[in-house]
């Protein structure tokens, strides 16, 4: 089975119904698989506190959501982590790309990654680092804690799981 | 009129339907004149409402109506496109357009000068786009609540604001009893 395959069949045995997503190149064959499934409403947003407003929303209406985003996001989001999903308490699984570490090609990704994990800290945002692709095997225990604790949890999925960028 | 105007008169409509209210004076307006439980609040994050509103008319089948600033609107620029290409017939978004950043100190906006948001969300392949005087709000809400089609409104009013209390209620009770109303 493939990575893409087995993320979103845990999110889907999960109840996942509702997903939002800002792309990334990591992520797109994930996007593809929540695109084939007729269970997920797959609501692309322009950009992530967007989404977030929008997984809200889906919740308060009875579906479980989730957002796909890059971690560059988390610099966009803090307000509406703390202001929406945290003060009134609703789980959010966020599935983010971690880009600016191992094997990334960009720099400037870098500039971002370095603040990352102090963010969500600082936010007490329960954080998961998938690094290798046994890492994913704990996925569904962290989506089931996320709709268990109803608070916004990190799923940090770097390079070197999806297995690089090829040649650079 | 000014926005609290607007919303005594339109709140008879509002009474029995789902609404998300904006940020800062009009959901503390909304809450003065005629709280709910069927009303969400909110306490925080500029911009949202229509996103939120919007999601929830997504999951479930009862209407939904989002009530928005221009200001809100201009600093979540993104939720028109993907309220046009995500259609939901059961959403209409209410824009009570003054011109100004009240919940501020009615600092003037964009849209009061020369960018028009009805023409804005028309760009943004929004389908069923009308802009009103005040004084026609409830007329149009009535109208968009009895028809079939998602509708955004924009209600064009004068700018000011009246003095009301802050919202003291926990965050978790007004999503709790929302939620409630949601599935009731």
């Amino acid at each position: 089975m493939s990575i893409n395959t087995k993320i979103v069949d845990d999110l889907v045995a999960n109840d996942i119904s509702f997903i939002t997503t800002v792309p990334c190149k990591q992520l797109a064959g994930v996007i593809d698989e929540i695109d084939a499934r007729p269970d997920v409403l797959h609501v692309p947003s322009n950009k992530e506190d967007e989404g977030m407003g929008l997984c809200a929303g889906a919740w308060m209406g009875g579906k479980r959501p989730a957002i796909i985003m890059q971690n560059t996001a988390i610099g966009v989001t803090i307000n509406t982590l703390a202001t929406l999903i945290q003060y009134y308490r609703m789980p959010l699984p966020m599935l983010i790309s971690y880009r600016g570490e191992l094997r990334e090609p960009v720099a400037c990704q870098v500039e971002m990654a370095v603040h990352t994990k102090a963010l969500l800290a600082q936010m007490n945002i329960p954080t998961y680092h998938f690094h290798k692709q046994s890492d994913a095997d704990e996925l569904d225990a962290i989506l089931k804690y996320t709709f268990m604790c109803n608070k916004p949890v990190a799923i940090l999925t770097d390079a070197n799981f999806w297995g690089g960028y090829g040649d650079q | 009129m000014i926005r609290s105007d607007i919303l005594k008169e339109i709140a008879p409509i509002l009474r029995d339907q789902l609404v998300v209210c904006n940020i800062g004076l009009p959901s503390q307006e909304m809450h003065m004149i005629d709280d709910q439980p069927t009303n969400f609040y909110m306490l925080g994050t500029m911009g949202l409402s229509s996103s939120i509103g919007f999601g929830l008319a997504l999951a479930q089948d009862k209407k939904v109506i989002s009530i928005d600033g221009d200001g809100s609107v201009l600093t979540n620029f993104g939720t028109l496109p993907t309220i046009a290409n995500n259609v939901a017939n059961n959403y209409i978004l209410l824009i009570i357009d003054n011109g100004s950043y009240g919940s501020t100190g009615d600092q003037p906006t964009y849209a009061g000068k020369k960018t028009s948001l009805a023409a804005v969300a028309r760009a943004c392949g929004c389908e069923n786009v009308v802009e009103v005087a005040a004084k026609d709000t409830g007329k149009a809400l009535q109208e968009a609540i009895d028809g079939d089609q998602m509708t955004i409104i924009v209600a064009k009013c004068e700018s000011g604001n009246i003095k009301v209390p802050v919202i003291t209620m926990d965050p978790v009770v007004i999503r709790d009893r929302f939620m409630t109303s949601v599935q009731a």
